[in-house]
Parts: structure tokens; sequence; C-alpha cells
């Protein structure tokens, strides 16, 4: 008993949303949720906080961290049962999945964004390619 | 057994220089319903009611399941409430008003009392008339936190703390949140900190209820929007468009009921999109209650 319950703290207190960061929370703990699972610190199975312990942890209110399960839920990240709270989806190629997913929707994205100030794909590739050299300089 | 905590409807109390007009509100069970407003708008009044201290012109107030005009002692039982004009006596310690909150309330928790006295820094052998007013309001706070109340109603519980003070009143606040039998009722001009906790959000302004919806479809149904117009063209008439700022060519607007096809109209009308922000819940209750202004005006 006492053991899950560490467990259980561990597991949340991963888990921090930032107030000055501009984006909602809902987004904030999705992605970190999937960060997690992606990285497989949060294996297939894993059984995930209640809604109202997370809430509590993270000092969000119910319906932020409700929002979030929601959505983790519809892209297959993790699974409700029925009164019995959530689970890491139980499919082993969970992790990679969904980093492809994460990476697919940042290109969607910047291609958006980039079409809105008129670039065209060749541009865009190209400025990947330079911020590509630009981090690697900065890295050395 | 409901799944309302409170439930007001038609709310309505005239003073010579101000009137609560038909206040509807709503605190699910077991969660957090915020209510803003700019000073003078009605929150206290509304509050006030609520927990019998002032009577209503018209209108039906319920909580707990109990019609607070019939059987409001019994419902008061099992409510706490907090307002910085609360009066303690000025001349007894806080350990004394522990001792007689105790005497009256069975429910009292002496564990999370003590608990709740070294997280605010208050010192029991203190005299309630020498306390700052931040250590007055967590000194109210604890008094009602420790009577494990079904519902907590909360008037402006932060203001005029200082950061540390806030950050551990609202660590108290959340952790109600985790027995779902409990509700909170809380009002503040801080929108921050309302935007943290509540699941539910009320504006209320010059008496009357100008929003009210869950946060998240709240926050979701506005945004701002930056536009390049074209050249000799104003902006499009668009229902739930309006102009804040910018230039000749350049329109600052907020949006609102939001969603993605209005940018599609915009594009249509030869508008350029150059930007679409999320918006603060302070930026958005101001939105709101300047349209709603205006529209009374108008």
């Amino acid at each position: 008993m006492y053991i899950a319950y560490t467990q259980y703290m561990d597991m949340h207190s991963e888990l921090t949303v930032s107030r000055s960061d501009g984006r909602p929370m809902y987004l904030q703990i999705i992605e970190q949720v999937r960060r997690r699972i992606a990285s497989g610190d949060w294996p297939p199975g894993t059984e995930m906080p209640s809604i109202r312990q997370l809430a509590v942890a993270l000092r969000v209110s119910v319906i932020t961290v409700k929002r979030a399960y929601r959505e983790l839920e519809q892209q297959g990240a993790i699974e409700t049962r029925h009164g019995k709270g959530s689970i890491v989806a139980p499919r082993a190629e969970a992790g990679a999945q969904l980093m492809e997913q994460d990476l697919q929707r940042l290109l969607d994205q910047i291609l958006e964004l980039g079409s809105v100030l008129g670039y065209s794909a060749e541009e865009i590739a190209s400025r990947l390619l330079a911020a590509a050299e630009d981090s690697e300089e900065a890295r050395r | 057994m409901t799944d309302l905590a409170v439930q007001i409807r038609g709310l309505g109390k005239t003073y010579p220089f101000f009137t609560l007009d038909g206040i509807d509100l709503e605190v699910p069970t077991g969660t957090i319903v915020g209510l803003i407003g700019a000073g003078g708008a009605g929150k206290s009044t509304t509050m006030r009611i609520l927990m019998g201290l002032v009577r209503a012109d018209h209108g039906t107030v319920r909580a707990l399941g109990y019609d607070l005009s019939r059987d409001g002692e019994f419902a008061r039982r099992e409510m706490g409430f907090v307002s910085e004009d609360l009066c303690l006596y000025a001349a007894a310690t806080l350990k004394w008003h522990i001792g007689w909150i105790r005497s009256m309330f069975g429910t009292w928790d002496p564990a999370y009392a003590e608990d709740l006295l070294r997280r605010f820094d208050l010192k029991p052998a203190q005299k309630i008339g020498g306390l700052s007013r931040g250590q007055r309001v967590k000194a109210l706070l604890l008094l009602a936190l420790a009577r494990r109340p079904k519902l907590l109603v909360l008037d402006e519980p932060t203001a005029g703390l200082d950061p540390i003070a806030r950050q551990e009143v609202l660590q108290a606040l959340a952790e109600i949140l985790a027995d779902e039998e409990r509700s909170v009722l809380f009002s503040s001009q801080n929108t921050l900190d309302v935007e943290q906790l509540s699941d539910h959000i009320t504006f209320i302004d010059r008496g009357r209820v100008v929003a009210s919806a869950d946060k998240e479809s709240l926050l979701e149904s506005w945004r701002s929007i930056r536009l390049r117009l074209p050249a000799g063209g104003g902006l499009p008439e668009i229902p739930g468009l309006t102009r804040d700022g910018g230039s000749e060519r350049i329109a600052v607007c907020k949006a609102y009921p939001y969603g993605p096809g209005l940018l599609d109209t915009l594009q249509a009308a030869g508008a350029e999109v150059e930007s679409v922000e999320r918006m603060s819940l302070e930026e958005i209750f101001v939105a709101q209650v300047m349209r709603e202004r205006e529209e009374a005006g108008a």
C-alpha cells in the first residue's frame, strides 16, 4: 500500500504547469503526459493519477485536467476504464507513435504559419536546415 | 441529494445607489466557482444574501439542498464564510477564537487546524487586534476551513495578501478539491487567482451577470485577432468581431464567439489574418464587460 502511494506521488510530481508559459494549462498537461509516455517513463498500462488528485497536485481546476484527459483519450494516449480511472494506453508501440504524431502536428503548424507569412515549402525547408546549423553551432 | 451546492435564481436587491438585478448563479457540487467583478459590482451583496446577512427583495436562494428563506440555519451549519469585514474579537487571541469555533462545530478538525496554523504562519497566542490585514484574512480562512464545511463562500480571500501568503491560501483552496463533496464559491478582482483554480466562472458587472460559463469554454470562445486590411477597404462587418485598435491598414480585433470559420470569412472578405491569440481571463473579462456596457448604453 505504502509503495503504491509513493509511486503515485512520484508520478504526478513529475508534471508541472507554468503560469508564465503562454500556452493554456490543459495543453501543458497534455504535452507533458505525452512526453512521459513517449519516453517510456510511463509504460503502457501505467495507472494515471485521478483527475482530482492531479488537479490538487498541480493546483489547477478539475475541469482543466478533465479536458486534458479527454483529449489524451481522443488521441489514443490514455484509456479510461469506467469507474476505474485512466491508464496509459496498453499498446507497445504507443510511445514512438505519439512522438511521430507530435512531429507531424508541429510540421503542420510550421507549414501553416509559413503560408500566412507567404513562404513556399522550399523556403521553409531551407529555413529548417539553417536553424539546424545554428543549433549545431550553439552546441559547440 | 442535489447536484447543486448553490442555486440562486433571479436574485434582486435595491439600494439607493445600487441595484442587484436578477442574479442567477449555480455552484455544482464538488466544483470551485469564481465570481469576478470590479469593486461595487455586486459580488459581496450576492454572497451576503447567500449567508443570510442581507435580505433579498426577490429571487430564490438554495444551498446544500435547503431553501435558505426557510431553512437557512440548517444550511449555514455546513457553510463557511470568509470576508474581510467579518468581526473577530480584537482583544481575544487566535487560540481563543479556535476554541470558540471548535465548541460550536462538531466537524472541527484539530489536526487540519494545526497544519493550517503552521502553513499560514500564524501564532495562536497573538491577539486579533495586533494582526496585519493579511494575517487577519488567513486567520478567518483557518477558522472557516478547519470546520470542513461542505460549502465555502469566500469574499476576496486573496485580497491584500503578500505573494507567499497568496500561494498558501491558493494551495489550501486547491486541496479542498480533493473531496468531491465539497464546493467553493469565491470572488476576486484578481483574475489570475480565479483562472487557476475555478471550474466555472461568472462575470458580474453593475449588479448583473454578464457571462457565466465553464472556464475552458470561456477561454476557448474568445480570441484576439490581428488583421491586415485591403487597401482602401475597411474592416468587414462580421458579427462577433469588434475592433479595438491598430492603424489604417492593421486592425486589432476581439472575436467572440470565436470559431475557425471566422478566419475563412475574414480571408474571403480580403483581410489577411496576421495572428490569432488566446486571451487571458482578465482580457476576456474587460472585453465582455465593455461590450455589455456598450449594449446597455446603446
